[in-house]
């Protein structure tokens, strides 16, 4: 199934509906994992973890449901395949959505409440620092693009950052989430972080 | 010192920054950027999959039926379509008419086209796209133009092909050209590079930079006579990021249809069954031009310099 029993280097899709995949392909190729751009369903087989890009929230989920990708994502996160999500990844990645279009559906797999374009339009994206925890050498530079917010998590979800009092990293299980765009800074951490729950994650299924 | 300042350095956060900017062009890729003139076409767009609306007064076909100088959308038309749609919006400037750049940023879009389907308001200048929070996107015929324009502050770039004739035959020539020549960049040694940006009449740190990524250093889109499915997939497979699609929808016989249908080729671009099943039944596309038989005072596209 997956490579990483052999060679430890873990198999990471990307879904590529529409976002900036080639970033996070390039991120995850940094952190030392093969990584390659999902479209269908049969192409979710054989990974160790995914990565949901940043890109229009409401574009990605009208083409997963569209090319019969959804219930078959749903699957791979109940079945705790890691996943993470950056943007609109995390919007995808929420069990409840605020500000999204009335028939947006999204994939679930952590207990949070996440409002749409929360920090604004676009004239208010921002670069921020941010302290991530898991995430050693200082912080990280959040790129905030029309960028999401965490409203409220469950008990089971953990908060790993947060910026001017908004929750904007999550982790719950194999699931991670971010408001912001770690894949636009080449700065990797997050990204290694995430790769090491893929890594993880295969090793205990051999 | 008072020790009740805050310090602001390193966490205070930075709007406007050319990676921010940037940024929300990578959010935009492997989408279709369509012209909307109302509120009603916008969410129609936005039912459709549209990644982003460009928020204008008339489509370019129109544009070029009427004749007369095409200007800045009315504010208020504007307001609505923001209103109306949760997708960014985008409105168009004419080049070098800095002031309806301001204006565009004071209302909330979310990017600025300063464009050549609009009468230009400066024939030597562009504006200066740095000094706005906003971001830019601008039209190119070659790598030149393209490089101009990052380095006065663009921070996406669309190929020009030409607006409102509803035939891909120029945006299959200046992406194809803006291609070529990166690739041509990708060839050179370190000596040959400076000779290069002289004839490209660019700024050498932005020739060596696209020599070295093999791209340019912003997002590429194609525009400019896009019509079909199978025109965004050709656009794609020969290296747009994404594509905006102006007349081609709400000049045919059936735009929420046609729409999506160019969303899902957009996609799946390399998956020639898709793409056939998207361009069954469309009914009519616009009728479209042919570049050929049009006046050079007609090309849109010799606009922006």
């Amino acid at each position: 199934m997956s490579t990483a029993d052999t060679s430890g280097t873990p198999v990471i899709g990307v879904l590529a509906l529409q976002g900036d995949v080639r970033e996070h392909l390039i991120a995850l190729a940094a952190a030392d994992a093969l990584a390659r751009p999902v479209r269908r369903p049969e192409e979710l087989d054989g990974l160790d973890g995914l990565v949901i890009p940043g890109g229009e929230s409401t574009v990605m989920s009208k083409l997963a449901v569209l090319f019969g990708m959804l219930e078959p994502l749903r699957e791979r996160v109940r079945a705790g395949l890691p996943v993470y999500g950056t943007c609109a990844g995390m919007i995808m990645l929420a069990d409840k959505l605020l500000d999204g279009r009335e028939d947006q559906e999204t994939l679930g797999g952590i207990d949070m409440i996440v409002r749409r374009n929360a920090f604004g339009r676009q004239n208010e994206s921002f670069e921020a620092a941010v302290e991530m925890a898991g995430v050693e050498g200082g912080p990280v530079e959040g790129v905030f693009i029309r960028a999401p917010w965490v409203e409220s998590v469950g008990a089971a979800a953990e908060v790993l950052a947060t910026h001017d009092g908004h929750t904007v990293a999550v982790r719950q299980g194999n699931v991670l989430a971010t408001s912001f765009h770690p894949e636009l800074t080449g700065d990797h951490r997050v990204h290694a972080l995430f790769v090491d729950m893929a890594r993880q994650h295969a090793l205990a299924a051999v | 010192m008072s020790s009740t300042a805050p310090s602001t350095s390193a966490t205070a956060p930075e709007t406007g920054t050319a990676r921010v900017k940037r940024g929300m062009a990578e959010q935009l890729k492997g989408g279709v950027i369509m012209d909307v003139v109302n509120a009603e076409q916008a969410k129609i767009a936005e039912d459709a999959g549209a990644v982003a609306v460009m928020a204008l007064e008339r489509v370019p076909a129109d544009i070029r039926k009427d004749g007369g100088v095409a200007r800045m959308s009315d504010p208020n038309m504007i307001e609505e379509i923001i209103e109306a749609v949760s997708i960014p919006v985008m409105a168009k400037s004419r080049i070098g008419h800095f002031v309806e750049a301001q204006v565009l940023q004071s209302l909330g879009v979310d990017y600025i086209d300063e464009s050549e389907v609009l009468t230009p308001a400066d024939e030597v200048n562009h504006s200066d796209k740095w000094a706005f929070t906003t971001p830019f996107v601008c039209g190119a015929t070659n790598l030149g133009e393209a490089l101009r324009r990052i380095a006065e502050g663009a921070a996406m770039i669309r190929s020009k092909g030409e607006a409102g004739t509803g035939n891909v035959v120029e945006a299959v020539r200046h992406l194809r050209q803006i291609k070529n020549e990166i690739a041509k960049l990708r060839g050179f040694d370190n000596n040959e590079l400076y000779a290069a940006a002289k004839e490209l009449r660019a700024p050498y740190e932005l020739v060596k930079e696209v020599a070295e990524l093999g791209k340019l250093p912003v997002v590429l889109f194609s525009a400019g006579g896009v019509a079909t499915p199978a025109d965004a997939a050709l656009m794609r497979q020969l290296g747009a990021e994404g594509v905006f699609v102006g007349s081609g929808i709400f000049k045919s016989g059936d735009p929420a249809k046609r729409a999506a249908a160019i969303v899902k080729a957009t996609t799946f671009y390399d998956d020639p069954k898709i793409i056939a099943d998207a361009s069954r039944n469309l009914g009519e596309a616009m009728v479209g031009i042919n570049c050929d038989t049009l006046p050079e005072a007609e090309r849109y596209a010799n606009r922006g310099w």
